[in-house]
């Protein structure tokens, strides 16, 4: 067999390791030398660590080596430097948790060290998963290696480049309002969000609570779907986990797509997005119907109110959930202060960045006296009419078809200096977290700049599966998803 | 012109549960500072809480109690603010929809005047709420900063809240006093006030009569039933004075000082911090179906309030006493224990006894009545002898203290050992009468003269002739009949 680790997709990966045509800290090496070489570059990595990443290798290899086997045993993943991992420094790309170093395992970490994931390392992103570029990084921004000057989509950008460029065979991410979907778009990659609750989120550093959820960032629909089997399943510690039977979900990978309804929700189409993404997202929806789909117009009236809806929501639970950061216990602490009142503001002024003060600052202003009925109250209202929207179109369609984001990559710094722009990027995606509904973005063609289209696919709650089908025999019909950034050998 | 007091209690209940209202850690009291904060007490980051049902039990426990609706949906929230004893820089607590609405508790209040009686008055209360509790700053001993025990943090608390049904700091008191005894007697709290375990605010204000509610000062963290009634006292005197010398009264929180006996002012409501409520994201609307609280109302014991009434109604109790016995279930249980061995004809004198004697005696010595060192059997053994005038009443106090001292099994033991039975037999008291009257002429003399002190002095030279064991009413009616036959 003529493997090639940084190309072979994850069940490749695993025949090979459980053939011992290759072993895990050969192959956690190899993608080792390649994040070490390229990461001055990228900028994908938070944190490598060497030492611990080959130290579970070989744990890794003592269980291959004593007859288990697993479709993930031995396998290197890189995971959003948002998931606490014990002895790891978990900075959730902030200053202020920059000295962080978790005494605990997220139940994601848990789940795949379970299966037998090998840490790769932790993955740069926006500061406490705010942003649409990773540009709101504490440690500066991810590239986009199919154009570093550009970005590589956020808020799990490092995640995505890591794959992008073959650092890492997979990924772990959090999408609160688009942050796995949108870089996997900008970066040629797939990635899903599951249904609210499918994930636990114990562990997992909260953004916004009522939105956030972890999913898998990979090369193909196959490969997220062997992700997700092990992140996915009910966990005690988080109450908003849901109780439900374990679910295959690479059951209906091959499943025809015959009689497939697929909606296009007419105020998306309307306007909006930039030709090239337009073009590549016909050509994908003309793919899906010689695989055996329809297309069906639908409507969802109140989808215009995503974003201002997610502005209240995201930032009220935001300013609330990073209270904690007050350099009491942990993390950043200012050095000099004269007073409590004097150490909780200097601690918070040096120790987020302006996208994340923003934040807080929109989040407190909503939930004041006499504005939390105009605005964090209205925002739920409208979160309702959404969610009533989807389950209307969900009558009429199987899933609902949209491009991912209104443009390819952008440059670095072209919309840093205006964030309503900067939200506009998740026209697109906010609506299904505002809903708990799963979405996938999976790679569609190129745009201008010859930079990746993605194709997002929302589907109603608990149809991961049937999403990872369309996803997974669409990648079958085409090649996008194989394509790489070019340059990035070693 | 007359001045009316309104009051309102917020109490603060710790709930007795084995672990922490959104974690695993223990809430067991006095241990080494941190060593029950966990992940999620510390809010790490990543960790989630996860509600505790036996917590829940508890508010629905209380919520039977007082007659109240226990809601079928109620939601927490989260209470913004920061301290460096509030990891999270929130406080999870109920706001909008709280787990218990209404209830009410009938309180007996004693006037403290001589020659009135005690009243009867019906408190309402508006909610009952779980929510959890902050850690402990500790300025002293740390030169210059603030030390932090996180032990507490987390621990469950359902906080009481009455409508302003209070008129005096004696109602409060009777309130507070009441309460008190029903979250012990549901087993909901341990009630220990010096540990914490139960600390009442008090709202404040005062009004002419007829008019609109005055403005409110509260009174916070009153833990003993004293400050409290101080505090409220103090309080209301100088409200009365500021508003009778011109002034106006401004809503404020203020402090009571136990040292000086006075309220002062922490913060006004200008200062008062917006806590920007909103429902936890974390944890879901809590749902409490009607099987659950038909499961625990069967296993909820019977009400001080039903049983003080049964005390009233079957054993001919009046409302004082029947209050005083029902003050806990172990001095309810031993008072029906001691009845049960008594009988019924002598509820008034074992509801004496365990109300005088034994009360003192616990009290005296520090103990419980779970550990009084005479059983209720032993108590009712006496109680029978007494009835029956083997012995005097006053004898009875004698074999009480040689049971408390563990010098007999039972009444009729120590009777018995010690030769106290009551000389009953009129020949014999007679001929003892006649001794008294020969060898006390002087007595005799000043009684014919007309000195009735002078025959109080020969019953007593009577009894102790008999070491008290003659009955004393025979001595009486016998000696008046030799000296005016």
């Amino acid at each position: 067999m003529n493997l090639q680790p940084t190309q072979a997709s994850l069940t490749e990966l695993a025949g090979a390791l459980a053939s011992k045509t290759i072993s895990s800290v050969e192959l956690t090496t190899l993608f080792l030398d390649r994040c070490e070489k390229l990461n001055p570059l990228l900028n994908a990595f938070i944190t490598l660590d060497r030492t611990a990443t080959l130290a579970e290798a070989r744990a890794a290899d003592a269980r291959l080596a004593s007859g288990e086997t697993g479709p993930l045993l031995g396998i290197p993943l890189a995971y959003k430097d948002i998931f606490c991992m014990q002895g790891w420094l978990t900075t959730c790309g902030s200053k202020m948790l920059a000295n962080f170093v978790s005494p605990y395992d997220a139940h994601v970490v848990e789940q795949f060290k379970k299966a037998g994931m090998v840490t790769l390392g932790k993955c740069n992103m926006d500061e406490f998963a705010m942003g649409s570029s990773t540009e709101n990084s504490f440690y500066g921004p991810a590239r986009n290696p199919w154009d570093t000057r550009r970005v590589a989509g956020g808020s799990s950008g490092g995640s995505a480049v890591a794959i992008a460029a073959r650092l890492a065979p997979a990924a772990v991410g959090t999408d609160t309002g688009g942050s796995i979907r949108q870089p996997a778009a900008l970066c040629g990659l797939t990635g899903i969000k599951p249904t609210y609750g499918v994930v636990s989120r114990y562990g997992m550093i909260a953004y916004a609570s009522s939105l956030d959820q972890g999913g898998p960032l990979a090369k193909s629909a196959q490969d997220c779907a062997l992700l997700l089997n092990a992140m996915a399943g009910f966990d005690a510690r988080d109450s908003t986990s849901l109780a439900r039977p374990a679910e295959d979900y690479c059951r209906n990978l091959e499943q025809p797509l015959t009689g497939i309804r697929i909606g296009l929700p007419k105020e998306f189409f309307a306007q909006g997005m930039s030709d090239d993404v337009r073009a590549a997202v016909a050509a994908a929806l003309a793919e899906y119907r010689k695989l055996g789909a329809q297309t069906v117009e639908i409507s969802l009236p109140n989808s215009g109110l995503s974003v201002p809806a997610y502005y209240v929501i995201a930032p009220a639970e935001a300013s609330s959930n990073l209270s904690r950061f007050d350099g009491v216990r942990y993390g950043y602490r200012a050095p000099d202060y004269t007073d409590l009142s004097d150490m909780y503001c200097k601690t918070r002024a040096q120790g987020f960045g302006a996208e994340v003060k923003r934040r807080i600052l929109i989040g407190t202003y909503v939930l004041s006296h006499g504005y939390y009925d105009a605005y964090y109250l209205q925002a739920q209202k409208i979160r309702r009419l959404i969610a009533d929207d989807f389950r209307a179109a969900f009558r009429q369609c199987d899933v609902i078809a949209s491009p991912t984001t209104p443009g390819v990559a952008f440059e670095i710094g072209a919309k840093s200096d205006d964030p309503v722009q900067m939200y506009l990027s998740d026209i697109y995606t906010t609506s299904a977290n505002l809903a708990g509904l799963p979405g996938i973005s999976l790679p569609c063609g190129f745009g201008a700049g010859s930079m990746p289209v993605g194709l997002q696919l929302l589907g109603n709650y608990f149809d991961e599966a049937r999403m990872l089908n369309l996803a997974h025999r669409y990648q079958q019909a085409t090649d996008w998803h194989l394509r790489t950034p070019e340059g990035l050998s070693i | 012109m007359t001045w009316e007091i309104v009051i309102g209690l917020e109490t603060h209940a710790q709930l007795r549960t084995n672990s922490k209202i959104f974690s695993g850690a223990s809430i067991a009291f006095g241990a080494t500072p941190n060593v029950q904060a966990c992940a999620v007490d510390l809010a790490l980051p990543g960790v989630l809480p996860v509600l505790n049902k036996a917590a829940v039990e508890c508010a629905i426990r209380f919520g039977l109690a007082i007659g109240a609706e226990i809601a079928p949906r109620s939601v927490f929230a989260r209470k913004n603010y920061f301290y460096p004893d509030l990891p999270k820089g929130y406080q999870i607590s109920q706001f909008e929809l709280p787990v218990v609405k209404g209830g009410e508790l009938t309180i007996l209040v004693a006037t403290g005047k001589p020659g009135t009686q005690a009243y009867e008055k019906t408190v309402h209360l508006t909610r009952a709420h779980l929510e959890e509790d902050a850690g402990k700053s500790l300025h002293e001993d740390f030169h210059g900063k603030t030390g932090i025990d996180l032990n507490r943090a987390g621990t469950p608390l359902l906080e009481i809240v009455t409508e302003p049904d209070m008129c005096s700091a004696a109602e409060a008191v009777a309130y507070a006093k009441a309460l008190h005894a029903l979250v012990r007697w549901v087993g909901i709290c341990d009630g220990n006030m010096q540990e914490g375990s139960f600390r009442c605010d008090a709202n404040v204000s005062v009004r002419r009569p007829g008019e609109p509610l005055g403005t409110r000062r509260e009174i916070k963290n009153l833990n003993s039933f004293r400050f409290l009634q101080q505090a409220i006292e103090y309080e209301v005197k100088w409200q009365i004075e500021t508003l009778e010398d011109g002034g106006s009264i401004h809503q404020a929180t203020v402090l009571f000082d136990p040292a000086t006996g006075q309220t002062r002012s922490m913060r006004s409501k200008e200062d008062a911090q917006d806590y920007r409520y909103f429902p936890d994201p974390d944890l879901l609307p809590l749902e409490i179906a009607p099987t659950w609280i038909a499961s625990v109302k069967t296993a909820m014991p019977e009400l001080p309030g039903e049983m003080r009434a049964r005390f009233e109604r079957d054993y001919g109790l009046s409302a004082y006493d029947a209050v005083a016995l029902t003050a806990s279930r172990e001095i309810a249980q031993y008072f029906e224990d001691c009845l049960a061995a008594a009988g019924k004809a002598n509820s008034k004198t074992c509801a004496n006894w365990i109300m005088g004697d034994l009360a003192a005696r616990l009290n005296k010595d520090g103990r419980e009545i779970g550990e009084a060192p005479v059983s209720a059997t032993q108590l009712a053994g006496l109680v029978l002898r007494i009835a029956d005038n083997t012995i005097s009443n006053k004898l009875g106090k004698d074999v009480f203290d040689a049971l408390w001292n563990g010098e007999g099994s039972n009444a009729d033991a120590v009777i018995e050992a010690k030769g106290l039975k009551q000389i009953t037999d009129s020949g014999a008291i007679e001929k003892l009468i006649d001794e008294v009257l020969a060898a006390n002429p002087k007595s005799v003399e000043e009684f014919r003269a007309g000195k009735e002190k002078a025959f109080n002095a020969l019953v007593g030279q009577a009894m102790k002739a008999t070491k008290g064991k003659a009955n004393p009413q025979q001595v009486n009616e016998l000696l008046r009949k030799k000296l005016t036959g």
